[in-house]
């Protein structure tokens, strides 16, 4: 197989986007069951906002934070808006996180339009390095430590803190939870927050990799999709390990069979359907 | 302390709660006793604010409760010791112990702190790292009654707190129950095993279909055996 230090560059900068777009949905959906697919919107709505920044300011790190508030933004206004009507409603929040979805991809097209734009990263992190023998472009590099410490930022922020806490057991038994005095909806709302900002980010963050046009939405939507289920409801952990999961998988078997790669990570996740239904690192429900 | 008056409540179509009153005065261990589905659950849950329907009255000293959300209620002082448990597997003993952890109310007569309840139950220190749902039964017992006793309560609901324990466990938790009384806390307790439940309840309600048929002191209840078979199914082994 062509494995090298290149593709697993590459595989790995894409596992951090994964990761960003992924990790909130993964939360929210173990702690109040709510699917959200305008996911990958928010990714989309940092990605042309950050664009938009740096086009204008032409400072990459200003572009960044755009991207990441405005997804914040977004993702308040669809919490606030229909979420918190929408409790336990499975059914209509994919219709309606779906519509907002459509909205959203037209609305993008409308200002942007459906050509994809590109991103140069920023002065310091353009051109390429060796690594361990091949030629790897800097960004890419840049991609995952960037995801790695966002990784383990967000790791001790759900598992070492007493906020945390509140959201892991929020997880666990909402009920519960709600008796021992915290306002459980507050506590969504937050993560919902957190999450929509990650998304944001990622968004602004891939704009130099995966560029971003109509569509970039519904490719990380569903890729996000995968890996919510490869992973595990409501586990940090299961979302990083099954990004990387996803995004090595993806990216090895472009590299040989291109037209492949994307039966291949769903075949991946019918796999773990049915070996482990709750996912790499779920419990069992 | 706590009254319940004329209170109708259920989940769907119909009700569980028809009509239901009770009182729980300041210090008192009052027993919620009666058959499989007779409702005592359905009575905690409706206190707590976990119930989609309810009607009726509901007062925390004078303070209505009705359609308050359960963390409030929690706020106001009630506690409730879940059926079952309902340890958090996700959290370890000491973070299922102080989640929901609060500075004592300025008015509240039973007081509890961590080191308290650490000499209450020795185990949660000793085993305050391990996940809570490694623990034994009867030691996540300790656990869900110490975690609501950190929310500082004024009255604590106990639901059927011996349930599935072995019998030196239900021991230790009449022993508990029974220094939680000593300390001047009030408790609704709900319980199957009559044996307990007379050790340490002042007064007892019998109920049947969502409503009180009998109430009275527990020397009453403990010398009519009548009222023990007919109603309860069951009577105190002598």
């Amino acid at each position: 197989m062509p494995v090298n230090t290149a593709s697993l560059v590459i595989g790995l900068s894409y596992a951090s986007l994964l990761f960003l777009v992924s990790v909130g949905l993964s939360v929210v959906f173990g702690l109040m069951r709510f699917v959200n697919l305008a996911t990958g919107s928010l990714y989309l709505i940092g990605g042309y906002i950050g664009w938009s920044v740096a086009r204008s300011t032409g400072n990459f790190f200003l572009a960044l934070i755009a991207g990441a508030l405005a997804a914040l933004v977004v993702g308040v206004l669809i919490e606030r808006g229909f979420l918190q009507r929408l409790h336990r409603k499975e059914l209509l929040q994919v219709c309606l996180t779906l519509g907002v979805a459509y909205i959203v991809q037209d609305v993008t097209r409308w200002i942007w339009g459906g050509d994809p734009l590109r991103l140069r990263p920023p002065e310091l992190l353009r051109g390429s390095m060796e690594l361990f023998g091949s030629v790897v472009p800097i960004y890419r590099v840049a991609l995952i430590g960037i995801g790695a410490l966002l990784a383990v930022l967000v790791w001790y922020l759900l598992e070492r803190t007493k906020w945390g806490a509140y959201v892991r057991a929020g997880v666990d038994d909402l009920e519960m939870v709600q008796c021992l005095g915290i306002n459980a909806r507050r506590v969504f709302a937050i993560v919902f927050s957190l999450g929509a900002l990650l998304c944001g980010l990622g968004g602004a963050l891939g704009t130099p990799v995966t560029g971003v046009a109509p569509g970039t939405d519904i490719q990380l939507q569903l890729m996000a999709l995968i890996v919510v289920v490869l992973g595990g409801l409501g586990s940090v952990t299961g979302a990083i390990v099954a990004s990387i999961v996803v995004a090595l998988v993806d990216t090895i078997v472009r590299t040989f069979w291109p037209e492949a790669s994307f039966f291949a990570v769903w075949a991946l996740a019918a796999l773990v359907l049915i070996v482990r239904p709750q996912g790499l690192l779920g419990r069992a429900a | 302390m706590l009254e319940l008056r004329d209170v109708y409540g259920g989940y769907g179509e119909g009700f569980v709660l028809n009509g239901l009153s009770l009182t729980v005065e300041e210090g008192q261990v009052v027993g919620l006793l009666g058959r499989n589905g007779a409702g005592k659950t359905t009575t905690m849950r409706a206190i707590m604010g976990l119930l989609p329907r309810l009607a009726g009255e509901i007062r925390l000293r004078g303070e209505s409760l009705i359609g308050l959300p359960p963390y409030v209620i929690s706020s106001k002082g009630l506690a409730l010791v879940p059926q079952g448990r309902r340890i958090f597997p996700s959290l370890t003993v000491t973070e299922n112990l102080l989640l929901g952890a609060r500075p004592p109310r300025p008015d509240q007569r039973v007081r509890w702190t961590v080191e308290e309840i650490y000499r209450l139950f020795p185990i949660l220190k000793e085993r305050g790292k391990i996940r809570g749902t490694l623990l034994s039964g009867g030691e996540q017992q300790m656990l869900t009654i110490a975690r609501s006793l950190m929310t500082q309560p004024l009255v604590l609901l106990c639901d059927e707190p011996s349930e599935g324990l072995a019998p030196v466990m239900v021991q230790r938790v009449g022993e508990i129950l029974q220094r939680l009384k000593q300390a001047g806390l009030s408790i609704l307790l709900a319980e199957q095993n009559l044996d307990l439940a007379l050790s340490v309840i002042d007064v007892a309600y019998i109920i049947e279909e969502g409503r009180v048929i009998w109430h009275g002191s527990a020397q009453e209840l403990l010398a009519n055996r009548d009222l023990q078979e007919t109603y309860l199914g069951l009577r105190v082994e002598v």
